[in-house]
């Protein structure tokens, strides 16, 4: 762990790390500057061997054979561990320079190190580093061209490299033996079953709460009173300049009527009050709390906690990361599969995040939809999504043909998360998500807007008026929010708010079903290239025929026949 | 006399010390490079329930580990 750390500090360049084992899913690019050479920098997924376990080792493994040197980023707190990989490095005769990161931990942990000695031993050179913090950075770069290759160590058997790691560490590394520190007793309280689900429970529990509470605050008291008493009067201002045509109706709404941000459906309000006053709010505050999750190191015994559920569904217990990572978004919760072992875990966990996941950006949306009718509508279309999760999960585990292997991750200690680095992951994750959603809410905006033009999407809500009704109970024009739900959730679900005379138990199956039936373009598109085509329709499939299936039952629930 | 068991037979607290592990070549080697080896000492850190997976500390890292797996490794219990 660590080496995001770094390769952020030598580029300037902005990656995602985390206190956990897997959270680089694929390479990154950037750029050094040194003493006039240029230096093109290749941050890979970490991995314990140059024998992938895992999709994610797999690119490391291209990556380092396509590299010119090698930074091998070796967590000292591990040190015996970590030099098989070095050892397998320095037999592949590329220059290697070693980073011994994390060089604080040591102390703390009473293990002391020789670097002198290590670097005389495999005649490499050995730099530390505490990446976090910055140190030992500057003496990297200036020893990078130092970088060599030791043509002594000649590739050898899995035993002889044990035997080799096992003279080496015995002449540079002492451990003194500590006593259990607070640190480890609430390590040991967290994984432990008796203390550590209902820590589990409460942790995840003030988490959403903050997230509400954050995400409410920062609307009623900051962007609503920015929209409503500063934006408002501009656009109605405009909306006079435009006067009654269709660019009227494309950038602001239906002429003559009160502008609405939800309704209007204009570009100009709908398009930038959606993104920027309802799901900016809950991105800022669910990231920032993940963010404090991820880098206190608690999320791998979450999974540890949990290992026996998803072993039932077919993964095991690191698959609620890319669950947790989907809430956010659903694109990086997919890229995330990659740190299960085998296809079928993969599928599974791509499949069920598709499936009964909803973003942040539809929460969001959720929560505005429902919010007026109370909080029990809410919680169905959360409950409904969670009994699907584990339905789906359990039926694909019999059905999918495959190997489930077990849990075998690594536990990392304790970090107290830093302040800076926290707001930094935050902003980086809210500044790809504007990226990503402004446009794509614009073209979708663009696209009704056209649609209704043409009359397509009346023609659609008559024609689909009988199966929608019949099916599931909702008027034929919730079909548009569906179509629409292919390019953004939120504005799909915004969508809905627009249909008059919906009660809250049709707009409970609509949501559920919204979630369900298909993921938006941008999920859909990184589904692809993970799964591939085949394995993309046969979850495209059973995603369409849950959300069926699911409106059904919901209607016959809620509704009655 | 020695204490032969398995991983997955040890009380939690109890330390030992890995022996043998059985299985393939490839499973061998995975928990190698990740520091379970034989000769390696461990302490059993959590059990969860209904068969879940062991948490063991090795060499000053924690690792969480499944039932299956814990039934693979031979060890000898320390005192």
């Amino acid at each position: 762990m660590g080496k995001s750390v770094v390769f952020s500090r030598l580029t300037g360049a902005n990656v995602i790390a985390s206190n956990y084992p897997g959270t680089t899913v694929d390479f990154s690019k950037g750029i050094m500057r040194f003493e006039g050479e240029k230096y093109e920098i290749i941050d890979a997924p970490g991995t314990y061997s140059l024998e992938p376990s895992n999709k994610a080792e797999e690119v490391s493994l291209k990556m380092f054979k396509q590299a010119d040197i090698v930074i091998n980023v070796v967590d000292s707190t591990n040190l015996e561990r970590n030099l098989y990989l070095t050892l397998e490095i320095l037999e592949q005769d590329k220059p290697v320079i070693i980073v011994l990161n994390l060089w604080d931990e040591c102390k703390h942990l009473g293990i002391t190190i020789d670097d002198k000695i290590l670097e005389e031993i495999l005649d490499i050179p050995v730099v530390t580093t505490v990446a976090l913090s910055g140190e030992g950075i500057k003496n990297l770069v200036s020893r990078l061209n130092e970088a060599r290759s030791n043509d002594d160590i000649k590739p050898t058997s899995e035993e002889g490299r044990w035997i080799e790691i096992g003279s080496i560490v015995k002449k540079v590394e002492t451990v003194e033996h500590r006593h259990h520190t607070i640190r480890d007793r609430i390590s040991d309280l967290t994984i432990r079953p008796v203390t550590g689900i209902p820590i589990a429970a409460g942790i995840i529990f003030l988490s959403f709460w903050i997230v509400r509470f954050i995400g409410e605050g920062l609307i009623e008291y900051i962007l609503d009173p920015i929209f409503s008493n500063l934006y408002l009067p501009i656009v109605e201002n405009l909306s006079e300049i435009i006067g009654p045509n269709f660019l009227h109706t494309l950038l602001i709404g239906e002429y003559g009527v009160p502008i609405d941000f939800v309704e209007s459906l204009g570009m100009l309000t709908t398009g930038l009050y959606i993104p920027i006053a309802v799901v900016l709010p809950y991105i800022m505050s669910f990231y920032f709390i993940l963010s404090i999750l991820e880098d206190t190191g608690y999320l791998p015994r979450l999974a540890t906690l949990v290992d026996n559920i998803f072993h039932k569904l077919g993964m095991h217990g690191h698959g609620i990361i890319p669950m947790f990572l989907g809430l956010g978004c659903n694109v990086p919760g997919a890229l995330s599969t990659r740190t299960l072992e085998t296809k079928k875990q993969r599928f599974i966990a791509a499949t069920l995040l598709a499936i009964s996941v909803p973003c942040m950006a539809q929460i969001a949306m959720i929560f505005g939809l429902l919010g007026s009718y109370g909080l029990y509508y809410i919680g169905l279309v959360f409950i409904s999504l969670a009994i699907l999760y584990i339905v789906i999960g359990i039926i694909l585990n019999r059905f999918v043909k495959g190997e489930s292997p077990e849990i075998f991750m690594e536990i990392p200690s304790y970090r107290v998360p830093s302040f800076k680095a926290t707001i930094k992951k935050t902003w980086m994750r809210i500044r790809w998500f504007l990226k990503e959603a402004i446009p794509f809410l614009f073209l979708g905006v663009l696209i009704i807007n056209l649609l209704y033009a043409v009359g397509f999407l009346q023609w659609l809500g008559d024609m689909l008026a009988p199966v929608m009704q019949g099916l599931f109970g909702l008027p034929g024009e919730s079909s548009t929010a569906l179509v629409i739900g292919f390019l953004r959730k939120d504005l799909a679900t915004g969508m809905l708010l627009t249909i008059k005379g919906m009660n809250a138990y049709q707009l409970v199956i609509a949501a559920v079903m919204l979630t369900v039936y298909f993921p938006c373009v941008a999920t859909f598109v990184v589904l692809l290239k993970e799964l591939g085509i085949k394995d993309m329709l046969k979850s495209t499939a059973i995603m369409v025929t849950t959300a069926v299936a699911v409106g059904v039952i919901l209607k016959l629930i809620f509704l009655g026949v | 006399m020695a204490n032969i068991l398995l991983l997955s037979q040890l009380t939690v607290n109890q330390r030992a010390k890995i022996l043998n592990i059985n299985g393939g070549f490839g499973f061998q080697r995975r928990l190698r490079v990740m520091g379970v080896r034989e000769g390696q000492i461990i302490k059993v850190v959590s059990k969860q329930p209904f068969r879940g997976p062991y948490t063991i500390s090795i060499g000053g890292s924690n690792i969480t580990i499944g039932r299956g797996m814990a039934n693979k490794i031979a060890v000898e219990v320390l005192r």
